[in-house]
C-alpha cells in the first residue's frame, strides 16, 4: 500500500482514466464508498421503515383485513391480516436494520470515510484497500440479511438482541430456524465490515492529519468519529464471542447459554448448565456502546453544522471532546441497566445505575453547549440547521428518559413496556437519523457538487420533526400504564382499550412520517443529477473539506495539501471583516504554523525526545483546557 | 509512506499534524489496533469461560472442574505413563521458541539481511507448524478419552464416588463411560472452542508468515528497502504467543 500512497501524491492532479468497474463498483477513492455507504444505508432505511409501517397497521387495525397485505406478502398475511411469526420477524428486522445497518453502517460509514480524509487534510484514508472491503463486506451483511427476510420459515424473530433460549433453539420458533443462521452470518460479515472500517478511521486520524492539524486543531466531527471507532473497535469483537458460543448452542450440541428448558411442555432438553444471562452480560457490552456508536457521530455532525449555520464558535469545544470521552468511557461499564431485572444482585444494580446516571453529565454538558452556542447566534436556518436543532431536541427530549429509565427500582416497571421505545426511538433513534439528515443537507454538496432542494428540505424536516414527536410522545403514557412492547395485538386485554386511539394516531404519524421520506428521496436522487450547481463553500464554512474543488477528484487537493493555522471553529472574529475565517488560511500577522514555543531550531537528536514529550503534554493541556 | 512522511517533517513536533505522532507507518499501527480489538475477542471467550466455570455451584459435585493435571497426561509413544501436562508444556516451549526466532529474523530484517531472514522465517514456519501439530494430536487424544461437545465424561473417579457416596452426595451424577462419572458440561466445549479459536489464530500465523517468507525469498522487501513487513508478521506472531500464555494457565493450570 505504501507505494499506492505515494502514488496518489505524486500524480493527484494526473487523471488518468478509471473503468466504470474500477470508479463506481470496487472503488478504493474514499468520497465514492462514503456514497456507497450512504446510498446501501437509505436503501436499508427505506427497508427499515416500510416494516415498522407493515407492524404499525397491525397494532392500530388489529382484526381489520388489508387485501393489499396479502398480495404484497402472501403467506405472511393470509386474509390480508400479518401472521404473528411475521409480526416478530418484522420487529425483529427492523431493529436490526435500523440499528446496525443504517445509523451504524450508513451513518457512520458515510460520515467517517467522507470528512476524515477530507477535514484533516488526507488524500485518502490510510488504507483504501481496506476501507473498499469494509463497504464489500457490509453490503454482502445486507443482502444476507435481507435474503433472510424471504426465507420459507421467516426471518429471525427474537427481538434485535437474538437472546437465547428463543434464538438457540431451532424448534423455539420458525425464525429460529434458517432464519436466525442468516442472522448470524450477516452480523458475523458486518463485524469484519466494521473492524476494518474502524482500524482505517483510527490509523487515519491518528497518522494522517496535514500539516498544523493537531489533535485540539481536528474538527469535532473528526472527534466523534474517532471515539465510535474506538467504541466499535473494542465492543464489536465482544458480540463476536457472543455469537461463537451462541452458534455452537444452535448447531454443535453444546450448551453454554441453556439449561433446564422445557420445550412445548415435553419433557426437559438435554441441555444443562448453561446460562442465557451471560448471553445478555456479553450482548450488552456490545449493545451499550452500540447505542453512543449511534448516537456520537450524530452529535459531532450537529456541532459542526450548528456552529457553522449560527456563525459562533462552538461554545465549549474541549468540553465537547471530554464529555466525548466521558460518554465512550462510561459506556462500556454501564450495560447492566439494560439487565436490572435478570435478578441481579441488587448492590451491583446500584453500581450500574449510579454508573448510568453519571452519564447525564457529559450529555448535558453538550446538550448545553449546544443551546450555548445557538443563544444570540446569527441563525441561517437551512435544512442541515433545522435537522441539527432537531437533534438536539430529540436528545433532550428522549435522553430526560434516559435519567428514569436508569434508576433500577424505576426499570423493573417500566422494563420492556412501551416507554422504553418511546426513550431509544426519541433519544438515539429520532436523534441520530436527524444528525444523518443533517449531515446528508450539508455535505451534499461536497458528495455530488451540486444543492439539494432547499423547499423540500424545509417540508421534510417539519413534517419529519413533527410526526415523530407524534409517533414516539404517546407511547411514554402507554408504557407507563403498562403496554408491553414486542406485543402483536392488544385486543384481548381489556385494560389496553383505551389506547387504541393512540395506536391509530401513533400509525398515521408514521405513515405521514413514511411520505415525508418519499420527499426526501426525490431531493435526493433528483439533485445528484439535476440540482442546482454548488460552489466551493456554500455554507463559508472553516474546515479544510471546503477548499477542494467542487469537481471531486482522486487525492482531494489538486496540489499541496493545505497546512492548517488555526482551529475549526473561529466564526464571527471580530477582527475579521467576514464572519468566518477558514482554517487553510494564513495568518496575516502571524505567518508561522506553530505555536511559538512549538516551534524550535533543530534541536539536537537527543534534545528532540524531550521536546518531543514536553510538546506532547502541551497539546494534552491544552485539549483539556489547561493552558 | 512513513519514510516519506518522516523524512519530510522531521522537525515537526509529535501532534502538530503531517506526521505519524508514534512515529510508525500507518500499517503498523493498523495491526497494533488489530491487536487491541482482537485482545477483546479472547477476552470474552475467556470471561465466558470464568462465569461457566465459576458460577454453576448449585451441586458441588456434578459441578466439580476435572483437574486438568489428570486428564492431560499423556505423551506420544510413552503410553500408560502419567506424566502430567509434560506434552503441553513441550507445545509451550515450542511456540515460545518460534516467538525467539521470530525476534531474531525481525532483528535480521533490520540489517537488511536477507539470508538470514529467511532462514529465521522458516524456523518460525517450522515452530507454528510444529505446535498445530501438537494441538492436533492433543485435541485427537482427548476425543478418544471420551470429550464432546455435548457432555463431559471427566467427572468423579471410583474412589471419589464412594467417598462421595458415603457423605450422603450419590445420587447428584450418574456413571460416564469408563471409570468415570459425567462432569460439568461445558468443561470440554470450552477447552475445544477457545484452544480451537487461539489454534486458528495459529494457523493463520503460519499462513502468513509463509506469505511473508515467499516474499523475502522472491526478494520484495529487499526491492523495497525494508523488512517491516516482518515486524507486522513478527508483532501478531508474538500476539498469538500471548494469548496461548493465558488459555495456558486458564485451561491447564488453574
Amino acid at each position: 500500500m505504501s507505494t499506492a500512497a505515494l502514488h496518489v501524491d505524486h500524480h493527484a492532479d494526473h487523471h488518468h482514466k478509471e473503468s466504470f468497474i474500477s470508479k463506481y463498483v470496487f472503488s478504493m477513492d474514499h468520497k465514492m464508498i462514503s456514497k456507497q455507504f450512504l446510498i446501501t444505508g437509505i436503501v436499508m432505511g427505506m427497508v427499515g421503515m416500510i416494516m415498522s409501517l407493515l407492524f404499525r397497521l397491525q397494532l392500530a387495525w388489529p382484526d381489520e383485513q388489508f387485501g393489499i397485505l396479502e398480495t404484497l406478502l402472501g403467506k405472511w398475511a393470509v386474509d390480508g391480516k400479518l401472521d404473528p411469526n411475521f409480526y416478530m420477524g418484522l420487529v425483529t428486522i427492523h431493529g436490526t436494520i435500523m440499528v446496525f445497518y443504517v445509523l451504524t453502517a450508513g451513518l457512520s460509514g458515510t460520515f467517517s470515510n467522507l470528512l476524515i480524509p477530507l477535514q484533516l487534510g488526507a488524500r485518502d484514508m490510510a488504507s483504501p484497500m481496506m476501507n473498499m472491503l469494509s463497504y464489500w463486506f457490509f453490503f454482502a451483511s445486507s443482502v444476507v440479511l435481507l435474503i433472510s427476510v424471504g426465507v420459507e420459515t421467516g426471518p429471525a424473530s427474537g427481538g434485535w438482541t437474538v437472546y437465547p433460549p428463543l434464538s438457540a433453539l431451532e424448534k423455539a420458533m420458525p425464525g429460529s430456524g434458517l432464519g436466525m443462521t442468516l442472522w448470524l452470518t450477516a452480523i458475523a460479515l458486518f463485524i469484519v465490515s466494521s473492524l476494518l472500517g474502524g482500524i482505517n478511521y483510527i490509523s487515519t486520524v491518528l497518522n494522517m492529519r496535514t500539516k498544523g492539524m493537531s489533535m485540539n486543531r481536528m474538527p469535532l466531527t473528526i472527534w466523534a468519529f474517532f471515539f465510535t471507532a474506538i467504541l466499535g473497535l473494542l465492543s464489536f469483537p465482544v458480540l463476536l464471542g457472543a455469537a461463537l458460543f451462541l452458534i455452537f448452542d444452535r448447531s454443535f450440541g453444546t450448551s453454554f447459554y441453556l439449561s433446564d428448558i422445557y420445550l412445548e411442555g415435553v419433557g426437559a432438553l438435554e441441555n444443562i448448565g448453561g446460562s442465557p444471562v451471560l448471553y445478555q452480560h456479553l450482548f450488552w457490552f456490545l449493545g451499550h456502546p452500540e447505542v453512543y456508536i449511534i448516537l456520537m457521530p450524530a452529535l459531532g455532525i450537529t456541532s459542526e453544522v450548528i456552529s457553522t449555520n449560527a456563525r459562533k464558535p462552538i461554545f465549549g469545544y474541549t468540553a465537547m471532546i471530554i464529555s466525548l470521552m466521558g460518554i465512550s468511557f462510561l459506556s462500556f461499564i454501564v450495560w447492566g441497566h439494560h439487565m436490572f431485572i435478570t435478578g441481579m444482585n441488587p448492590f451491583l444494580g446500584s453500581v450500574f445505575m449510579i454508573l448510568t446516571l453519571i452519564i447525564a453529565v457529559p450529555s448535558a454538558v453538550k446538550a448545553f453547549n449546544y443551546l450555548t452556542t445557538l443563544w444570540k447566534g446569527n441563525l441561517r436556518f437551512n435544512p442541515a440547521m433545522l435537522f441539527s436543532i432537531g437533534l438536539v431536541s430529540f436528545f433532550i427530549s428522549g435522553g430526560l428518559t434516559g435519567i428514569y429509565l436508569g434508576n433500577a427500582a424505576l426499570d423493573i416497571q417500566l422494563h420492556d413496556s412501551y416507554f422504553v421505545v418511546a426513550h431509544f426511538h426519541l433519544v438515539m433513534g429520532s436523534a441520530a437519523i436527524f444528525g444523518m439528515f443533517a449531515g446528508i443537507y450539508h455535505w451534499f454538496p461536497k458528495m455530488y457538487g451540486r444543492m439539494m432542494n432547499k423547499t423540500l428540505g424545509y417540508f421534510h424536516f417539519w413534517l419529519t420533526f413533527i410526526t415523530a414527536y407524534l409517533v414516539f410522545f404517546p407511547m411514554h403514557f402507554m408504557g407507563l400504564a403498562g403496554v408491553p412492547r414486542r406485543y402483536y395485538q392488544f385486543t384481548l386485554v381489556k385494560e389496553f382499550d383505551v389506547w387504541m386511539d393512540v395506536n391509530k394516531l401513533i400509525t398515521v404519524s408514521a405513515i405521514v412520517a413514511g411520505f415525508a421520506q418519499l420527499l426526501f428521496l426525490w431531493n435526493f436522487f433528483y439533485s445528484i443529477f439535476k440540482g442546482k450547481k454548488s460552489e466551493q463553500n456554500p455554507w463559508q464554512a472553516n474546515t479544510l473539506e471546503w477548499s477542494t474543488p467542487v469537481e471531486r477528484i482522486h487525492g482531494n487537493w489538486p496540489g499541496e495539501i493545505p497546512t492548517v493555522y488555526r482551529g475549526p471553529y473561529e466564526y464571527s472574529r471580530p477582527d475579521r471583516e467576514e464572519d468566518f475565517f477558514p482554517q487553510y488560511i494564513p495568518d496575516e500577522s502571524a505567518p508561522e504554523v506553530l505555536q511559538p514555543e512549538e516551534t524550535q531550531k533543530a534541536p539536537s537528536e537527543k534534545e528532540e525526545e524531550t521536546v518531543e514529550t514536553s510538546v506532547f503534554f502541551a497539546a494534552i493541556k491544552r485539549v483539556f483546557g489547561l493552558s | 509512506m512513513a519514510n516519506h512522511t518522516e523524512a519530510t517533517f522531521e522537525k515537526q513536533p509529535m501532534w502538530a499534524g503531517g506526521r505519524s505522532p508514534f512515529n510508525v507507518s500507518y500499517g503498523k499501527l493498523m495491526m497494533w489496533i488489530f491487536l487491541l480489538s482482537d485482545a477483546f475477542t479472547f477476552s470474552s471467550l475467556l470471561v465466558q469461560y470464568g462465569a461457566q466455570r465459576f458460577s454453576n455451584i448449585q451441586s458441588p459435585v456434578t459441578t466439580k472442574w476435572p483437574d486438568p493435571a489428570s486428564i492431560f497426561n499423556h505423551f506420544p509413544f510413552m503410553h500408560g505413563l502419567h506424566l502430567p501436562l509434560l506434552f503441553v508444556s513441550v507445545m509451550t516451549f515450542i511456540l515460545i521458541l518460534s516467538s525467539v526466532t521470530m525476534v531474531l529474523a525481525v532483528e535480521a530484517g533490520h540489517r537488511n539481511s536477507k539470508k538470514e531472514v529467511q532462514r529465521y522465517m522458516l524456523y518460525t514456519i517450522v515452530g507454528g507448524a510444529a505446535f498445530l501439530g501438537c494441538q492436533a494430536w492433543e485435541w485427537s487424544t482427548f476425543i478418544h478419552e471420551g470429550a464432546r461437545l455435548y457432555g463431559n465424561t471427566f467427572g468423579i473417579t471410583e474412589q471419589g464416588y464412594k467417598h462421595l457416596s458415603s457423605v450422603g452426595f450419590g445420587d447428584h451424577f450418574e456413571w460416564a463411560i469408563g471409570d468415570r462419572t459425567n462432569g460439568p458440561v461445558p468443561f470440554a466445549a470450552l477447552f475445544f472452542i477457545v484452544t480451537g479459536f487461539h489454534g486458528f489464530h495459529v494457523f493463520s500465523g503460519v499462513v502468513i508468515n509463509v506469505v511473508v517468507y515467499i516474499m523475502t525469498v522472491r526478494g520484495v522487501f529487499e526491492r523495497r528497502g525494508h523488512y517491516e513487513m516482518i515486524e507486522k508478521a513478527g508483532l501478531y506472531w508474538h500476539f498469538v504467543d500471548l494469548v496461548w500464555v493465558f488459555v495456558f494457565t486458564f485451561f491447564y493450570l488453574i
